[in-house]
């Protein structure tokens, strides 16, 4: 047994309303660049949908993720090691930037520029790689809320799966939202796509990463990621990818799309597992053991003996502790009620969702039976075979029994949180269809539907005695554009060239302090400087404005408080 | 042997040496972020799908050609049988169809970089120059072949440039040996060196991160986190910052 500690979310579809903050946010903090304009490391997909890039989860198009020989051994669906470098001058499954979206901007100065006349001046769409004139067509998000559904929706390769009559009906059915970063899988096909070995997993927290001084742009892990979640920076002819925001966990913070989530349907956590099991889960024959394959390559926390292998390992103490508290042991492991998006590419990938059960609900109420009532909602799963099979498209390989056995747990707690809370007499049979008990059953309510703050991140810090080590790169400063404000923009050869900045980690300790600081710090009065970067608006600290005249330090300018008082 | 030949055929290839070597230790040293193929395929694929293999297998074969005719003396090559007329004729034939492919392919991605809208925005003035450089070498090249390799009366080069280019790598060099080669073999040296002095400045240098150990290591990475802050973190000597004696630590 080889004990890993690897840093996992869940996300609980259920609470999604598609607002798109994460996406926002994300590519506020990440991709606001040149080079990544058609970037978006966080994604919301309307379902059923084509997804970002287009049809990324047809496989037999775009060749990502694993197969199995028939010798029982896995080798990349694109090809393996020769295979790789025969292609290297030109990669046969790229997706070209169209296959996301042509990036574009607006030409804002018509606006302001224009002379007075009859018609309002209008900015028109402008491409971002050419900069000429063009027509938006396709966007990362075309299809929001099955807009223009009956166009492209039958390219869904989930629906394509399923059977023409289901195509037929879905859009009269059900829909519902999939955010999507990356999945910082335990079996990396993209990482094992990199022929010049500049992606790799953290050892410490499995976040998956590409050491951009290593990345030489041979662009195999575009191909080799079978969510497409692996993009490639056309300025700097880097790979970019979902960093998990390791900056902000490694002090303790949850990842921008967490923290700025509207519904709060982000879980983050730690999840021990032994690393000499990965390959053989990853390998088993049957598409849908894949589920219970990983399931089983995951170690139980509170096991005496995992935890003696992962103290033998130096996985420190807080991070074991950080493991027994997670809240994704819990949902997978325990309650049984996430699931692994696309178990079948076979990288045992480590985001994973809680399916949805407002589809069967809404159908249920809207046809004016009781939406909490477990019998018509068990009922409801089993007859509503289309979101079930799409459902099971998406999350089991096309098993449909794991899906449903969720989605009656989901239904069981709805009915016993309505007994619960009506004060009427509970009935235990609820929880036992379900296996589960009623304290369980709470417990997994408290988790799921009150989801507090501390519930839903149990982030350990990384070592403090390592600190210096922290100082890494971010993928770059946002003000450090060509043109911009930053000390950098374009190197001798090219963009970015030369050495990387360094982000300070100091920023994010000194951002987590006041985030959760009940006040603003205090000051003592003297004049000192603030940094308008570093305020939230939360107060105004000291030193903000100068002194009124009788006040201490008045007139003395700003200096430091050495010179001036102490 | 006149000044010009010192300078053409000693001094030069010597200074481009130099400017070489130590002008790639230099690149790798400081630029590590830069160092990459700095690939447009995202932008087009379909005439890169043609444009850029061809280019590059033609190219790897006109190396090879170049190995053996210039780095390996004819003795050898007579000692295991192939005498001054099959080597002729194989490295005729062989290097004229390694031309035809590479000068097929870089015309396609000379046009393609021209025509097509994104690629063209992307291509720096080093592209540019770099093209310029390229394209005349394997022109040059090409031109000397066909002049005197297959219309002509086959220039017998491995009696003056290969032993001219052996003697520059043994530091004896013979610059009298270049000094009645064709005008077409001198332009195609010349702007060879030209080429190699740019090399470590253009995007040229992703040819010396050809991903062989990719054939060697295991499929899935792990690094630790001490590690990966290593080399391109560290502060360059001379940019510390200024602490002054007393201050507060900076925040």
């Amino acid at each position: 047994m080889r004990v890993m500690a690897q840093m996992a979310m869940v996300m609980n579809l259920d609470k999604c309303i598609g607002c798109h903050t994460c996406s926002v946010t994300c590519k506020q903090a990440w991709t606001n660049r040149t080079g990544v304009e058609y970037v978006w490391f966080n994604n919301v997909e309307t379902r059923p949908g084509i997804g970002y890039p287009r049809t990324y989860e047809d496989q037999d198009r775009w060749r990502g993720g694993w197969v199995r020989t028939r010798r029982g051994r896995l080798k990349l669906r694109a090809g393996g090691r020769l295979s790789k470098l025969a292609h290297i001058f030109s990669n046969p499954t790229l997706p070209e930037i169209h296959d996301y979206y042509e990036p574009w901007t607006y030409d804002y100065d018509v606006l302001l520029s224009s002379p007075q006349g009859e018609h309002t001046p209008v900015a028109r769409p402008k491409s971002l790689l050419t900069g000429d004139d063009m027509k938006i067509t396709w966007s990362a998000n075309w299809d929001d809320n099955l807009g223009g559904a009956g166009e492209t929706m039958a390219d869904d390769p989930v629906l394509a799966s399923m059977s023409t009559q289901v195509k037929a009906e879905f859009e009269q059915t059900f829909m519902f939202y999939l955010p999507r970063i990356c999945e910082h899988c335990l079996n990396p096909s993209c990482v094992a796509s990199c022929p010049s070995g500049a992606m790799y997993k953290r050892v410490e927290d499995g976040i998956v990463l590409v050491d951009q001084d290593k990345c030489r742009g041979w662009r195999m892990c575009v191909t080799g990621c079978p969510y497409k979640k692996v993009y490639f920076n056309h300025k700097t002819g880097k790979a970019e990818k979902c960093t998990m925001c390791y900056p902000r966990l490694e002090v303790g913070l949850p990842t921008v799309c967490s923290e700025t989530c509207v519904g709060r349907l982000r879980y983050l956590g730690l999840v021990l597992y032994d690393e000499e099991k990965v390959l053989e889960a990853a390998s088993v024959e049957d598409e849908h053991a894949l589920l219970d394959a990983q399931r089983s390559v995951f170690l139980d926390p509170h096991d005496p003996e995992v935890v003696a292998a992962a103290r033998a390992a130096d996985i420190p103490q807080d991070w074991i502790d950080a493991a027994q508290r997670s809240p994704i042991w819990r949902l997978i492991s325990e309650y049984q009620v996430a699931l692994p998006l696309h178990p079948e590419y076979r990288t045992m990938p480590m985001v994973w969702y809680i399916p949805p059960l407002s589809p069967v609900v809404d159908v249920v109420s809207g046809s004016g039976a009781d939406g909490e009532d477990a019998p018509t909602l068990f009922a409801a799963i089993d007859r509503l075979r289309i979101p079930l099979e799409y459902l099971a498209g998406l999350f089991t390989a096309g098993d449909v029994e794991p899906v449903r056995e969720v989605l009656q747990r989901l239904a069981a707690m709805r009915a016993h949180m309505r007994n619960v809370n009506l004060g009427v007499e509970q009935d235990e049979r609820i929880a036992a269809a379900v296996g589960m008990d009623a304290e369980e059953m709470e417990a997994m309510y408290r988790l799921l539907a009150i989801a507090k703050y501390e519930d839903r991140y149990v982030i350990p810090v990384a070592h403090a005695e390592v600190a210096r080590d922290l100082e890494e790169i971010a993928t770059g400063c946002s003000l450090e554009t060509e043109g911009g404000p930053g000390m950098g923009g374009a190197g001798p050869f090219g963009s970015s060239s030369g050495r990387p900045m360094r982000a300070s980690v100091e920023t994010f300790h000194a951002l987590r302090h006041r985030q959760q600081a009940d006040q603003a710090p205090a000051g003592d009065g003297t004049p000192e400087r603030v940094n308008l970067l570093n305020w939230d608006g939360n107060g105004a600290p000291a030193g903000m404005f100068p002194p009124a005249p009788g006040e201490p330090g008045y007139g003395e300018g700003p200096g430091t408080p050495d010179e001036a008082h102490r | 042997m006149t000044p010009t030949d010192t300078l053409l055929w000693v001094a030069l290839p010597y200074a481009v040496a130099a400017v070489f070597v130590v002008g790639h230790v230099w690149r790798y040293r400081y630029d590590q972020f830069g160092w990459t193929t700095r690939s447009s395929q995202v932008y087009e694929n379909r005439l890169l799908r043609w444009g850029s293999p061809m280019f590059h297998l033609g190219i790897l074969m006109v190396i090879a050609g170049h190995v053996v005719g210039l780095l390996v003396p004819r003795t050898w090559l007579e000692a295991i049988g192939i005498d001054e007329h099959a080597y002729h004729l194989g490295a005729t034939w062989m290097g004229t169809a390694a031309a035809v492919l590479t000068i097929a392919g870089l015309v396609i991605l000379i046009y393609r970089r021209r025509m097509v809208g994104p690629v063209f925005l992307a291509t720096t003035r080093s592209d540019k120059l770099m093209y310029v450089v390229l394209a005349a070498t394997l022109g040059f090249g090409t031109a000397a072949t066909v002049l005197y390799q297959v219309f002509g009366a086959a220039y017998d080069y491995r009696g003056s440039i290969s032993p001219w280019i052996r003697s520059l790598l043994t530091f004896q060099p013979q610059p009298a040996l270049m000094s009645d080669v064709p005008l077409m073999f001198q332009l195609h040296v010349l702007s060879a060196l030209v080429l190699f002095a740019i090399w470590p400045f253009t995007r040229l240098v992703h040819v010396f991160s050809a991903p062989v150990g990719y054939l060697f290591r295991p499929y899935v990475v792990y690094r630790s986190r001490d590690r990966a802050s290593g080399s391109s973190r560290a502060v360059r000597p001379g940019w510390e910052r200024v602490e002054r004696p007393g201050a507060r630590p900076r925040l």
